[in-house]
């Protein structure tokens, strides 16, 4: 078998299969100088050439890909529901691989006057999704007759997009939480990239399903306060920045409460304490390593 | 009306600044039979004439259920009617099934607009030749629209269209103050009323309890007659 | 717990760190469309009732996602279906059937029946036999003669009408102890016997009852709370029975 040829030829254009013009190349004829009775020779002497049809068929555009695995990702979202209102948490990085490459994106969104989205998973996914809510809001804007989606409905759209695009195995990399006021009510939603969509009040994604959620069950109740659940999230902040290694110390709390709509706060950082001995001498009792 | 060189097809404009298809269209509106529709704080009723043309056949339905919240009453040709309604329900159920919850009145209603005006502006298409009285109820509460072959639609809190709709109207015009805080009977009652002022058509057994009531009462005031239809029954 | 189901199920990949370097080496397991959510059904079909049971807790691997997600959803007043397996479509399938009645209503101005859902539910899973919906259902009501009707199904459209079943993680504790306690005939037995459970309305509740509170024992995937359906001419009773959180 002789390897294939290049799918692109930097002469010919993306599409077109082909030897650059500087270094021509014999691509998988059937042997050596198969090709010089084929009508692929040109009259000029130079190599031959052509076009794969077969790239030509998709109308010029590179094949479809699908993604397999998430490039650049947020980690955990937090997300519990309290007395008149409901709160989601995370921290500002997406990472590349083991990079903390992005420090200061903002994954918890407002949707609306009463919905936030927080997102872990892959960032470029989580734009699109946005684009598209950004739709929706837009055709509320337009209809201008004062309705718009609740958490509930926009739960439910959600859910359905992650599970059409698993079905077209080309899924949205993402875990999504969603949070507002149903009509009145607290509301709190998770959606996952297969379009298993569950609500309960008090929900996490990644590696916040096993550190913060048996806090949560531990110390949430329905009726706290929105104190109480704030010094709740921030604990269980603290826990998924120590143990989870791509989180950072900067983060953000978004809440929607019947008083005061929809509210994200700025970037803050939590103290934390790594003064155990562990970490001050890492190498105490390995000598000669460092 | 009278023919003119002018009223062939729906893409051509008289020089009077008229498109003489969709006003025929309108007027295919009249040729049904009356539909009325009122609402109160709380409700919206639709009553038609079901007349049967012989003796030998049953009426037309002009009713329609589109979803749980919302029904039409339609006047005019009936079948582009039962046309519009196959989209409303399916616009519904989309609905429900990407959002799970009822379709804003006003968004259907203007989906259905939209669909009328693409109507009137394509020589290869015809104008509906009905007109949909829409009841419906979501987040903001009832809502009444009326909905022309033109495309265009609008709100109303009580209205009536089709064939001699205009005693109706009168009739709806003269009552209107009562209408916000009225009953669900006291509704159906002006309902039956604007229809059909001395009852001589309304024979149906399941409306004689209301119509004794609206006898008893005698000014006209409605109030309770029978117990109250449950919603969207059809 | 779970009996194998008939194609290939991976397991699902977990919104975990990319390994976005130009090490390509290390593996990461394909991901998955499908998922397990747990889960555990049983429905007992009297000679005048129907009841349909579902455990609430919804799992994926070893954790639990939340303790409250019914499994049972209302197609009309008179037929449920019941649905363990991979949750998302669970759903999907719900809303299907769901709009799919309203259609029938639409038209026929009548809810649809036991049977007529029963067959739907069968050709939509059939026909989605090559990219399977990875559920395992119960479908149950009242036969136009009022007797309780309840229909098993596996993920790729296979089904039937019995006296009573049981779907889901929990199947190979409970269906036995059903087999055993509602005494079915042998499907072999000829002429054929009656396999309606001939069990009072009251001991079978309470049978299903102590179903659901021993398969919690054992299976992981079983817990929290179960939701105990009981459809009579009269109309449904609902009952909520905790069984254990762990």
């Amino acid at each position: 078998m002789f390897a294939k040829g290049p799918s692109h030829s930097t002469a010919l254009g993306p599409g077109c299969a082909g030897p650059p013009l500087a270094n021509p190349q014999n691509f998988g004829q059937a042997g050596p100088g198969a090709h010089e009775h084929g009508s692929h020779q040109p009259s000029c002497g130079a190599a031959p050439f052509a076009v794969d049809a077969s790239m030509l068929r998709s109308a010029g555009s590179q094949p479809h890909k699908h993604t397999q695995s998430p490039y650049v990702t947020g980690s955990s979202v937090l997300g519990i529901t309290y007395a008149g209102g409901v709160m989601l948490a995370s921290d500002t990085l997406a990472s590349y691989g083991s990079t903390k490459r992005y420090k200061s994106v903002q994954r918890l969104v407002k949707v609306n006057e009463t919905t936030v989205l927080g997102a872990g998973g892959e960032i470029s996914d989580l734009q699109y999704i946005l684009n598209m809510l950004d739709d929706l809001s837009t055709e509320d804007y337009c209809a201008d007759d004062g309705q718009s989606l609740s958490s509930q409905e926009l739960y439910s759209y959600l859910s359905r997009v992650m599970y059409n695009r698993r079905n077209k195995m080309d899924p949205l990399w993402n875990s999504l939480l969603i949070a507002g006021l149903e009509s009145g009510k607290p509301f709190l939603g998770s959606v996952n990239m297969i379009g298993v969509a569950f609500s309960d009040d008090h929900l996490a994604t990644g590696f916040g399903s096993h550190l913060a959620r048996p806090l949560f069950r531990k110390k949430h109740r329905p009726d706290m306060s929105e104190e109480e659940a704030t010094a709740l999230i921030r604990e269980a902040l603290e826990v998924c920045y120590y143990r989870d290694k791509q989180s950072i110390n900067k983060f953000q709390i978004a809440k929607v409460t019947t008083a005061g709509g929809v509210s994200i706060s700025d970037a803050f950082a939590l103290p934390t304490k790594w003064e155990y001995q562990a970490f001050v001498d890492p190498t105490r009792d390995a000598v000669g390593v460092w | 009306m009278f023919r003119n060189q002018y009223d062939t097809d729906v893409v051509t404009w008289s020089p009077q600044g008229r498109i003489h298809q969709v006003e025929y269209a309108m007027e295919a509106v009249k040729q049904g039979s009356t539909a009325v529709a009122l609402k109160s704080n709380t409700h919206v009723v639709l009553a038609t004439l079901n007349r049967a043309d012989s003796e030998l056949t049953s009426s037309l339905q002009k009713i329609f259920k589109v979803d749980d919240h919302l029904g039409i009453a339609a006047s005019g040709l009936i079948s582009d009617g039962r046309s519009l309604c196959k989209f409303m329900r399916s616009e519904c159920l989309n609905h429900r099934y990407v959002y799970e919850s009822a379709m804003p009145v006003t968004r259907l209603v203007r989906e259905v607009a939209d669909n009328a005006q693409v109507c009137t502006q394509r020589s290869w298409k015809r104008p509906y030749g009905v007109g949909l009285l829409v009841a419906g109820h979501d987040k903001s509460g009832p809502r009444l629209f009326y909905c022309c072959p033109s495309g265009n639609y609008y709100e109303y809190l009580a209205h009536a269209i089709g064939g001699r709709s205009q005693a109706a109207r009168t009739y709806l015009e003269r009552k209107h103050e009562e209408y916000p805080d009225a009953s669900l009977d006291g509704l159906i009652g002006h309902a039956l009323q604007a229809l059909d002022q001395d009852f001589k058509e309304l024979d149906e057994a399941s409306l004689q309890p209301y119509i004794q009531a609206l006898r008893d009462a005698e000014g006209g005031d409605g109030g309770g007659g029978a117990d109250g239809a449950a919603p969207m029954e059809s | 717990m779970l009996a194998p189901p008939p194609f290939r199920l991976h397991t699902p990949a977990s919104v975990g760190p990319a390994n976005a370097s130009s090490d390509n080496t290390r593996s990461r397991p394909a991901w998955s469309p499908y998922d397990d959510n747990g889960g555990t059904c049983v429905a007992v079909a009297g000679s005048d009732y129907c009841i349909v049971a579902a455990s609430t807790r919804l799992s994926t691997g070893f954790s639990i996602l939340t303790r409250d997600c019914s499994k049972l959803f209302k197609i009309s007043e008179q037929v449920y279906i019941a649905s363990a397996g991979f949750q998302g479509d669970v759903r999907a399938l719900q809303k299907m059937l769901q709009t799919r009645n309203v259609m029938y209503e639409h038209i026929h101005r009548k809810p649809m029946s036991a049977s007529a859902l029963a067959q739907l539910l069968g050709n939509n899973l059939y026909y989605k036999r090559f990219f399977p919906y990875f559920t395992w259902n119960l479908c149950v009501g009242l036969d136009p003669e009022g007797k309780g009707s309840v229909y098993t199904y596996d993920p790729v459209g296979s089904f039937e009408r019995v006296g009573f079943s049981c779907q889901g993680s929990g199947k190979d504790l409970i269906q036995p102890v059903l087999d055993n306690q509602l005494k079915a005939a042998s499907p072999l037995v000829v002429p054929a016997k009656d396999w309606m459970s001939a069990l009072p309305l009251e001991q079978a509740q309470d049978l299903v009852r102590d179903a659901f509170v021993s398969a919690g024992e054992r299976d992981i995937y079983t817990g929290d709370s179960v939701e105990i359906l009981t459809i009579t001419k009269d109309g449904v009773n609902k009952e909520i029975l905790d069984l254990k959180k762990d």
